[in-house]
């Protein structure tokens, strides 16, 4: 039996954003080949920039995903205003954190409940689990809801905000309108204390991430919306360097490219979040992760589900704290005057760090932009996760084994939507 | 579009299927929080790929496609799902329109392959970004980057008691107003695309005292002509006005003005 070569194959991923595969190859006992396909087809979002206004990349760019669209939109505006040195005032930025708060408990609500949870409690998917714990499904929905009220109420739209601009917003709420919002929020909490308990008694699989891990942080706070970059080898820098030490590479099986911090390896994202800030969550999240277990880092991916409950409590607290501090800015956006320039932004997608680079012309037309998302970051460390899984459960049937690889990719909640079609800057090692 | 009454009447299985698209129109589906439950209820939600792991065979009453058409196997395999479905309903611009991925449809999509990737020979794609309908029959089409969540509900509540869908094919400016909005275009001379953009979203640019920017695409009769007047006497130059019709729905809204331009 041990000569024999056994090739698992999961055709279309389940559970995850965007079109995926899986195919491992295993012979003579040893993994010969992990890979995380990504077949998504391509869109060329980096070329069709090309020659587009300024401020249509905010509208633009959040098209490249409908889960986490902010994202997009904070790091197309951070990259821009950087180039033209704008600093907007403190009132915009808490209004863009609040929107971005919403972001994140409306994405951790969709990956923990329907994406997450199906592969800790043996469901193919949180319909079936409504059937049996009919109240924890609706608890989740609600706790996404709250989420989408956020973004619907900042940002106009809940996929795909139309609010948001470069420099701020068209217009900013009035304390009068937040009011029911934070209502809401309380209730929300509730429920997202409930989940990090919840989640935190699973059983965990054992497995570590022994990569670099990546995030960005902010001296203020839990850093979302801004910040440098940092790694867990100290290695420091802002987001203009980040090129400097990320480089990508295009592999065959993937419309997706592998990404490197200085030739090693890394993983973005909740794991890396938590371990690298968590010292800088509010007293109430930090409370409840001690809770939960966690220590001060988590380098479990499987335990990825915990940090995301405990980052949704902190994305309510937060949200919460500032509607209480609330005041409106006016103007609700600052001035923008298009000139030369190069610029960088980066921000912290519910999945991982997304960077964004755009180069402006005088008439602030985009003369070239590269956008890196948080799933190609982690292809890499997907993939050597699913190895390591793998060997240390040979002894596994087929479909079992399959299914823990199908629960490694989730762990990461890959955005496959985001990953695929990007970049220029490509160094081609073969 | 076909006589939709009756196709996929009293629906019972429900499938969804993704092409190139950012997954924003299906997430709309499970965006309807408080009704998603209700609806596994009464449907068997027999293939959707980014919210289950279980995959029941076909056929299925009613399709729901999100996404455009841009590789060889996808062309392929919406034809697969035509012939598993009821009805098939395109959900979203890049479903109906072929989305912003088909401005490659007014480029050299070689040079767009290796600008994106160092390797382009191993990125199999078309030239073309193109709607579902551009290859197989559609029984109905609901517009939007993203779809609204309210049109999803009543497009599957007729399908679920087999009547038409309730969409109504006007402009953006009639949700203005029935909600009461100052006009952006003629109050603050900010350039709009609502006058020719399919109604749907509940006006939600003007709400916040932007222009639309034409996430539903053109609707029927849209007299873009006058509009394009409008925009460049409220100053705009004019590869700003050809760039305002280039995004989401930039196929729709090049047919219309082909084919209603009166030069």
């Amino acid at each position: 039996m041990s000569h024999r070569a056994r090739q698992l194959r999961v055709s279309s991923l389940a559970r995850v954003e965007g079109e995926g595969a899986l195919r491992i190859v295993v012979a003579d006992g040893h993994v010969e080949e992990a890979q995380l396909e990504i077949y998504e087809p391509p869109r060329f979002f980096e070329a069709f920039l090309r020659g587009r206004a300024y401020h249509e990349a905010v509208d633009i760019t959040s098209r490249i995903c409908g889960i986490c669209p902010v994202a997009y939109q904070t790091s197309a505006w951070n990259a821009i205003e950087d180039a033209w040195g704008i600093a907007v005032d403190g009132r915009i930025s808490a209004l863009r954190r609040l929107l971005y708060c919403g972001e994140w408990i409306s994405s951790h609500a969709l990956h923990i409940y329907l994406l997450h949870v199906p592969d800790f409690l043996g469901y193919p998917d949180a319909v079936a689990l409504a059937r049996d714990e009919r109240a924890i499904v609706e608890r989740g929905l609600a706790l996404k809801k709250a989420g989408n009220a956020i973004l619907e109420l900042v940002g106009g739209r809940a996929i795909h905000p139309v609010n948001p601009r470069v420099g701020g917003f068209h217009r900013a709420p009035t304390a009068a309108e937040l009011a029911p919002l934070a209502e809401r929020l309380r209730r929300a909490l509730d429920g997202a204390l409930a989940t990090v308990t919840w989640v935190a008694g699973f059983d965990f699989p054992e497995l570590e991430v022994d990569c670099e891990l990546l995030a960005v942080h902010h001296p203020a706070h839990y850093a979302i919306e801004q910040g440098e970059v940092v790694t867990s080898t100290r290695v420091a820098f802002p987001p203009r360097d980040f090129l400097d030490h990320i480089t990508e590479r295009q592999v065959p099986h993937s419309t997706a490219l592998h990404a490197e911090m200085d030739g090693r390896r890394y993983v973005t994202g909740p794991l890396a979040r938590y371990s690298l800030n968590s010292a800088q969550l509010s007293p109430l999240a930090r409370e409840a992760a001690a809770a939960a277990g966690l220590a001060e880092t988590c380098r479990n991916p499987f335990r990825s589900i915990v940090v995301r409950a405990v980052e949704t409590v902190y994305a309510i607290d937060e949200a919460l704290r500032i509607i209480g501090s609330y005041d409106r800015p006016d103007p609700p956006a600052a001035e923008t005057t298009p000139r030369a320039g190069l610029g960088h932004g980066v921000s912290e997608a519910p999945r991982g760090l997304l960077y964004h680079r755009y180069e402006l012309d005088s008439e602030g037309l985009i003369r070239d932009a590269t956008i890196i998302p948080p799933t190609s970051q982690n292809q890499a460390a997907i993939e050597d996760d699913l190895r390591r899984m793998v060997s240390a459960n040979l002894g596994l049937d087929d479909a079992t084994l399959t299914t823990l690889c199908e629960r490694t990719i989730r762990n990461y909640d890959p955005c496959i939507s985001c990953s695929t079609h990007f970049l220029d800057l490509t160094v081609d090692r073969r | 579009m076909e006589d939709e009454e009756g196709v996929g009447a009293g629906m019972t299985s429900l499938a969804v299927w993704k092409f190139a698209s950012c997954d924003g129109c299906q997430l709309t589906l499970l965006d309807c929080e408080d009704e998603l439950l209700t609806l596994a209820g009464q449907v068997t939600i027999a293939h959707f790929l980014e919210a289950s792991s279980q995959v029941l065979p076909g056929p299925y009453d009613v399709s729901l496609v999100e996404g455009s058409i841009t590789t060889p196997a996808d062309a392929e395999r919406i034809r697969e799902v035509r012939a598993q479905s009821g009805a098939l309903v395109t959900i979203g611009a890049c479903a109906t329109a072929g989305g912003i991925q088909a401005l490659r449809n007014f480029a050299d999509v070689e040079e767009f392959r290796s600008v994106v990737y160092a390797r382009p020979d191993y990125i199999d794609t078309l030239a073309t970004s193109t709607p579902i309908a551009a290859h197989v029959p559609v029984d109905f089409e609901l517009r939007g980057c993203p779809i609204d969540k309210r049109q999803l509900l009543e497009v599957l509540s007729a399908f679920l008691v087999g009547r038409k869908p309730d969409i109504p094919d006007t402009s953006v400016c009639t949700e203005c107003k029935r909600r009461g909005l100052t006009c952006v275009m003629v109050a603050d001379g900010t350039p709009c695309l609502g006058p020719v953009t399919h109604a749907g979203c509940g006006a939600l640019c003007p709400a916040v005292g932007r222009g639309c920017y034409g996430c539903f695409g053109p609707m029927t009769g849209a007299n873009l002509p006058a509009l394009t007047g409008q925009l460049r006497q409220l100053g705009m130059e004019e590869r700003a006005v050809g760039r305002v019709f280039a995004t989401f729905n930039v196929t729709a809204f090049d047919g219309r003005a082909r084919n209603e331009s009166p030069r």
